[in-house]
């Protein structure tokens, strides 16, 4: 077998396996392999399942040479450790939760990715209970950028990009509730699928905030994006916020191209409070795109601050018996702002939730117009791990809070989003771009990034790591 | 709303309320937070919204 296949896309990971080129085992090992040699330094992992993804592969091997591959055969992969793992504890990036029993089952994503001969490699560090843009944690250590060790991963599926961009495995889980899928991705240069909120079900995975959660994935590729996109689909009865839709098969869509796309850029709050990176990233695949046209999401920084009061508000009433009794176990960098939601009136979060039909109203207007809208993921580059302040329009502002400026107005509506990384001329870092699509079209937002990344404008490469 | 919150005093009320015990050295973080969430939804509390906008039963994108 190459040696290299591990770091080639899940898609040739998949079709090498179909063609019997190498066995599942074979990639399972070889992704422990990474695992084992690169995990240490970098901190993706906290539970690696070898001996459930060494099974796995076996019952895959067994398919494969009896004629029947399964989809996605083979495919290693790991999850943001909020998702129950069956025997495993589902840890939410917590202290707290290390006390509960391990999962009698898996989630329902996992079930959905075994069933078509995934390989699950294991549990991925995260921001305590999804609180977080850093991929930090005082718990279990921090997730590092495999592109600069020195800078944050970005948050909360901070191991889920770590493992990506280091090549431990070429596809993650992980959740987004703000940002948490679109900021590793931006920091760690890969592409990070958003869905429609109540697109996927979220059975069986340690909830944040209910009105504002997301699951995706993370990878190498969009292809990947979408071969896995459309195997977790599927209505789930256990999901009673998962919106009963048919699904949506992107994969056969995805090298349609962007003809006949209107594109545009967000210009007002998405130009302003941002470092040149992030114009430049945008400029790059506005240019690319052939996008001319600016549009102006209307009262973005009201959708910010209402995405920012429901977030405090409804997470900390998910939490409220636990902060009465050990608060004291919290991560320092979560616990004050869980005791400080608590104390939210519940007429903001009443005003906040009626702002949100007014904007998502306003969206629905916006994208009769256009098809897809074009916006920075992260206002910079991934900051050295421990900045806590940064300078935005000669404002200096807190890090963690602003990490996510452009992408809380976009989740708290529930838009699918692609993130796609660009790497400017000479940057030693990437940064990521949202891919805007109309609620329901992430087969809209899977065709760009797929054309950004076949002309090369757009690249997620294995980090070097020396 | 006012430019005069009192954060120290509402966060010392409401823990009281709530039934929240507040580590004297997590207090100035507590406060700081809830005075950025207090500026955060004056944002959102200032937009005039008819009253016959509602929030969704269930929300769907």
């Amino acid at each position: 077998m190459s040696m290299d296949l591990i770091h080639d896309t899940g898609a040739a990971i998949v079709a090498a396996v179909k063609r019997r080129e190498v066995s599942a085992r074979d990639m399972a090992i070889r992704a422990l392999e990474v695992i084992s040699a690169r995990d240490e330094t970098l901190g993706a992992f906290t539970d690696v399942t070898a001996d459930r993804a060494l099974a796995e592969a076996d019952a895959v091997d067994a398919l494969v040479a009896k004629g029947e591959a399964p989809p996605l055969a083979g495919l290693p992969y790991a999850v943001k450790n909020l998702f129950d793992i069956e025997g495993v504890v589902t840890r939410a990036g917590s202290k707290i939760n290390r006390d509960d029993p391990p999962a009698k089952a898996d989630a329902t994503l996992i079930t959905k990715l075994k069933a078509s001969g995934a390989l699950l490699l294991g549990g991925l560090n995260m921001g305590e209970y999804a609180y977080d843009f850093t991929g930090e944690n005082a718990h279990d250590g921090n997730a590092l950028n495999p592109h600069d060790p020195g800078r944050m991963a970005g948050g909360s599926s901070g191991g889920s990009g770590t493992a990506v961009a280091a090549g431990m495995v070429p596809v993650a889980l992980g959740s987004d509730t703000n940002g948490s899928i679109r900021v590793p991705a931006s920091f760690c240069g890969l592409y990070g699928l958003k869905p429609t909120f109540g697109r996927l079900s979220r059975a069986r995975t340690y909830p944040f905030v209910a009105s504002l959660d997301h699951l995706g994935p993370i990878a190498r590729s969009p292809q990947d994006l979408a071969m896995v996109f459309d195997a977790l689909q599927g209505d789930d009865p256990a999901d009673e916020w998962q919106a009963r839709r048919p699904a949506l098969a992107t994969l056969p869509e995805i090298a349609r191209g962007c003809e006949g796309l209107r594109v545009a850029v967000a210009g007002g709050y998405f130009r302003e409070r941002q470092m040149p990176e992030a114009t430049a990233a945008v400029d790059l695949v506005a240019r690319a795109l052939g996008a001319a046209e600016e549009v102006i999401v209307p009262e973005a920084a009201r959708a910010r601050s209402a995405a920012y009061v429901i977030t405090n508000a409804e997470s900390s009433g998910l939490h409220l018996k636990q902060l009465r009794t050990r608060a004291a176990d919290y991560d320092p960098d979560t616990r004050s702002r869980f005791l400080a939601g608590a104390m939210v009136p519940a007429a903001w979060v009443v005003a906040a939730h009626r702002f949100r039909a007014w904007f998502r109203a306003e969206m629905r207007k916006l994208f009769e117009t256009v098809d897809v809208i074009l916006a920075p993921a992260t206002p910079f580059h991934a900051p050295r791990s421990g900045t806590k302040t940064v300078t935005l329009d000669g404002v200096e502002l807190p890090v963690r809070a602003n990490i996510g400026l452009f992408t809380q107005p976009i989740s708290f509506v529930g838009l699918p989003v692609v993130a796609v990384p660009a790497w400017l001329p000479g940057a030693s870092l990437p940064i990521g771009v949202q891919v805007i699509a109309p609620a329901w079209r992430e087969d809209v937002a899977l065709r760009v990034a797929h054309q950004l990344a076949v002309t090369g404008v757009c690249a997620a490469p294995v980090a070097r790591i020396g | 709303m006012t430019d005069d919150f009192d954060a120290e005093g509402y966060v010392a009320t409401m823990a009281g309320v709530i039934g929240l015990t507040i580590d004297p050295d997590w207090m100035p973080t507590v406060v700081a937070n809830v005075r950025a969430t207090w500026a955060i939804a004056t944002l959102v509390l200032d937009f005039p919204l008819d009253v016959h906008v509602e929030p969704a039963g269930v929300f769907e994108a």
